[in-house]
């Protein structure tokens, strides 16, 4: 909230300056716009900026800066024999202190009211001091950039100048969250293989993620071998796929070589309903009709199905993907020539023949980009398996069975209550690496077949 | 006879031929009919889906009541003559309720069937009390007809969605419990009544009680965040790729990777949350803020991606025109450029919002699936969003609970359709061709 005002203050404080500028500016001239190097109205941005940006950079600093500053300072107010705990501890401590700070929590210990009371007279000294060092970096900004105003300032070259250099700053978030994925994933995974080895994570038959609390507890052995999970995760995204791709691929070529337009414009996009349908709706859907549907089904046919078993998973995640296969196909088949067709008609061929020997030939490579893109998204597909699939991490082909996948064991390993260093967090991140790596390879792989098989017709 | 032969040669042929033709337009129609099929099979999954969710859910929106007598005894309220609001606050409503409903069956005696008896009402109607006596203090002292929720068995008994013939598997009610209900009802004191609670109150425990503005507001904060860190990014970073940048090494490296980052699993994004903003920024867990940033995230790559082909939509005789006026590179965007794709800016950017409301899993990485209770004020305080409740409602054992969350279900796709409809609108009335 105070923090709410101080950027209004500066906001207005840098409105201040766009008016000051401009009018500074005309007066230069004596009210003739014709005589300055740029528009007033530049001039006007030129003082806004200074007057604004300095302040408001320096905010942020200062916010991203504080915490660590804080948390250093109260934590060397604490008694020594607290200082010396473990760093666990201490994180633990610390985020008490916080909690009685800000929300009103009975402290455990005396030492740690006396550090939440220095915790809160610290924050707010800082934001004194934060709102004071801005407030006057606005003001200074102001006063000088407004003594800088003359008729021939180029005004508008160096607000552009700015201007690009945020245009430059936006676009390299990108990679700022492609490196902060890949190094958080990385060190996370590495701590976590300090404590599990590679080769048992990546080649190890058992998974069981539970630590024992006690020596003596049954079934908790923390084992962390991830072959079942990579089983189970392929196993239902190959029934995704037997699903998605024979249905799109055959609606994408019936849209596009049999509807007439009016069939097309009212199916295409009822299919891509099917794609913009949020996916704990499909959990939700799976669970509670097509899994006991596949229940029923085999207990009249005298099979077993498990209630939470990988056909019912792997259905349901394929009628989520059939409109994202056949929207690919469907592209690449209308960017097909007409004269290939008109060529193999020529010759005598039926449609279906032309579309058989003809078409999808001709229209393969992209084609199977498009299943790999799917199949990469069934693999990071987390919401039907976190609700229709298993937990238990059987070995197993069967799709009758109960299966647990990679993303259902990263969510449910991080969901609920737990510390942070625990091997059974970090493997989680061991996970999600595994998961980062294999979706990047599949659509590269993906993106390479498309570009370099692409047929050039023209 | 050399006649006869090149005959039966000719009709053989002819046969042969007719009957391959015949084979071929078989197979076309099989082929055709494939594709019908699967047209029809993926429609028809479409409509069990919503036909499900519609089936299940449509009778939230109604809640059982019911009528009893209730006397407002200041005495057993353990009020005294003391009419302050922390008095009325804190009276003793449960005895009211429990009083009523032991005045309407006198009949019944004995711990176990009193309680039996209480437990047809829910929990919280003594809320109801509370605000009947809060409106009016008068109310005290005097015997009146309220209408007050039903606990969430009466209330999937009435809906039909349990059996209520007395000793079938899965009632939930005793026989007993069944003919109270049985009375109540002939008496005309059973109602199904609109479910406001389910428009006004966070979560609960008690699926009669739960409701799902707390999940609504907790969206509307995450999207409102999302909206005002992606947006600006979005088309700044659209337009330096579209009008500004040269073609070399490190925007080829930017492309490569804002592409990539639009097929990364939702799910690695949380892990991204939980490692930067939680535990290395310390920002609140389950805070709409930290959910807000994490999809904002996740839609980047959309609206840059739509922004890029709204910008590239517009023909170049503008910017050459706005530069043979003399304009800069940057008042030829920001004057003429900008102004005309923003239609498409905003239809792309709107998309990537209902995929954003519709996201689940890397909310889950942040903590936000608490169990919250309190509508959240400000994007710092701990909320659930719209398909995040959807997941914990799914998850709760009681079958009023599935009644729950289809009702979620269709507000969150009721929300999705609106989204999606607006787009289109701005399509359509702003859809320029050149």
């Amino acid at each position: 909230m105070q923090l709410l005002i101080l950027t209004v203050v500066l906001l207005t404080l840098a409105t201040l300056g766009y008016r000051l500028g401009r009018g500074r500016a005309l007066a230069s001239t004596g009210g003739n716009p014709r005589l300055l190097h740029s528009l007033p109205s530049y001039h006007g941005y030129y003082v806004a900026m200074w007057c604004g940006l300095p302040a408001l950079l320096l905010v942020a600093a200062w916010l991203a800066l504080e915490p660590s500053v804080v948390r250093m300072l109260v934590m060397s107010g604490l008694p020594a024999d607290v200082q010396t705990l473990p760093e666990e501890r201490l994180a633990l401590l610390f985020n008490e202190v916080r909690l009685v700070a800000s929300f009103g929590k009975a402290p455990s210990t005396p030492a740690v009211g006396v550090a939440a009371e220095q915790y809160l007279s610290l924050r707010q000294l800082s934001f004194a001091a934060m709102a004071v060092v801005s407030l006057v970096a606005a003001v200074l900004g102001l006063t000088a950039a407004q003594r800088w105003i003359q008729a021939d300032l180029r005004a508008r070259n160096r607000v552009e100048k700015v201007v690009s250099v945020f245009l430059v700053g936006c676009s390299t978030v990108a990679i700022f969250t492609t490196v902060g994925i890949v190094l958080s994933l990385l060190f996370e995974s590495i701590r976590f293989f300090n404590a599990v080895p590679i080769t048992e994570f990546l080649f190890g038959l058992h998974w069981s993620p539970q630590i024992a609390m006690r020596s003596d507890q049954v079934g908790s052995s923390g084992a962390f071998g991830a072959v079942p999970l990579f089983a189970g995760t392929l196993l239902i995204s190959f029934i995704a796929m037997m699903v998605a791709v024979p249905l799109g691929l055959l609606s994408a070529i019936y849209m596009a070589e049999y509807a007439n337009p009016k069939f097309r414009a009212i199916v295409k996009p009822l299919l891509e309903v099917l794609a913009g349908i949020p996916t704990v709706v499909y959990g939700f859907f799976a669970a509670l009709t097509v899994a006991p549907f596949f229940r029923d089904l085999g207990i009249s046919l005298g099979l077993s199905v498990a209630s939470e078993s990988a056909l019912a998973a792997g259905v349901v995640m394929g009628i989520m993907i059939i409109p994202f296969v056949s929207s690919l196909s469907d592209d690449v088949i209308t960017a097909v020539p007409q004269s290939l067709r008109e060529g193999s008609f020529g010759l005598g061929a039926t449609r279906s023949e032309t579309i058989r020997q003809v078409i999808v030939p001709a229209a393969l490579p992209g084609i199977v980009g498009g299943v790999l893109l799917a199949v990469s998204r069934a693999i990071g597909e987390t919401m039907i398996v976190v609700m229709a699939a298993g937990l238990a991490a059987n070995l197993t082909a069967n799709p009758l069975e109960a299966v647990t996948t990679v993303t259902t064991q990263i969510v449910t390993l991080l969901v609920g209550d737990q510390e942070f260093d625990s091997p059974k967090t970090l493997a989680a991140f061991a996970l999600g690496l595994v998961l980062f790596c294999v979706t990047l390879v599949l659509n590269v792989v993906a993106l390479h077949i498309v570009n370099k098989y692409r047929e050039k017709y023209d | 006879m050399t006649e006869m032969v090149e005959k039966s040669v000719a009709r053989t042929a002819t046969d042969t031929a007719a009957a391959r033709l015949k084979r071929r337009y078989a197979a076309e129609r099989r082929f055709k009919a494939y594709g019908i099929v699967a047209i029809a099979l993926a429609l028809g999954f479409l409509a069990t889906l919503l036909i499900t969710v519609f089936s299940n859910g449509a009778t939230a929106f109604v809640q059982t009541e019911m009528r009893l007598d209730v006397t407002f005894d200041a005495s057993e309220m353990g009020l005294g003559d003391d009419r302050s609001p922390d008095a009325l606050a804190g009276a003793n409503y449960l005895a009211v309720v429990k009083n009523a409903i032991y005045a309407r069956f006198p009949e019944v005696e004995g711990r176990s069937a009193r309680r039996e008896l209480a437990a047809m009402l829910s929990n919280g109607a003594d809320i109801t009390l509370r605000d009947l006596v809060q409106d009016d203090p008068s109310v005290i002292g005097t015997t009146r007809p309220v209408w007050m929720i039903a606990s969430d068995d009466v209330d999937m008994a009435i809906k039909g969605h349990i059996p209520r013939t007395p000793g079938t598997d899965g009632a939930r009610l005793s026989d007993q419990q069944l003919g109270w209900l049985e009375a109540l009802e002939q008496s005309g004191a059973v109602e199904l009544k609109f479910n406001t609670l389910l428009f006004t109150t966070g979560d609960s425990r008690e699926p009669e009680l739960a409701g799902l503005w707390g999940a609504i507001v907790g969206s509307f904060f995450s999207l409102s965040i999302t909206l005002m860190v992606c947006f600006p990014l979005g088309v700044a970073t659209a337009v330096y790729l579209e009008e500004f940048a040269p073609k070399n090494r490190w925007t080829d490296l930017i492309e490569v990777n804002i592409n990539n980052l639009a097929a990364v699993p939702s799910v690695v994004f949380g892990l991204l949350g939980l490692a930067i903003f939680l535990n290395f920024f310390g920002m609140p867990r389950s805070a709409p803020l930290v959910g807000g940033l994490v999809l904002a995230l996740i839609s980047l790559p959309t609206i840059i991606i739509a922004g890029r082909a709204a910008l590239k939509a517009v023909p170049p005789s503008i910017r050459e025109a706005a530069m043979g006026l003399g304009a800069s590179r940057l008042q030829v965007v920001t004057d003429h450029v900008l102004p005309l794709a923003m239609p498409g800016i905003l239809t792309g950017t709107i998309l990537g919002m209902a995929h954003a409301l519709g996201e689940t899993a890397p909310l889950l990485m942040i903590g936000m699936v608490a169990f919250i209770v309190d509508i959240p004020g400000s994007p710092f305080d701990p909320a659930a969003v719209l398909p995040v409740q959807v997941y914990l409602w799914a998850d709760s054992p009681e079958r009023a609970f599935v009644e729950r969350t289809s009702a979620a279900i269709i507000v969150l796709l009721f929300f999705l359709a609106a989204m999606n409809l607006a787009a289109i609108l701005l399509r359509k009335k702003f859809e320029r061709r050149w």
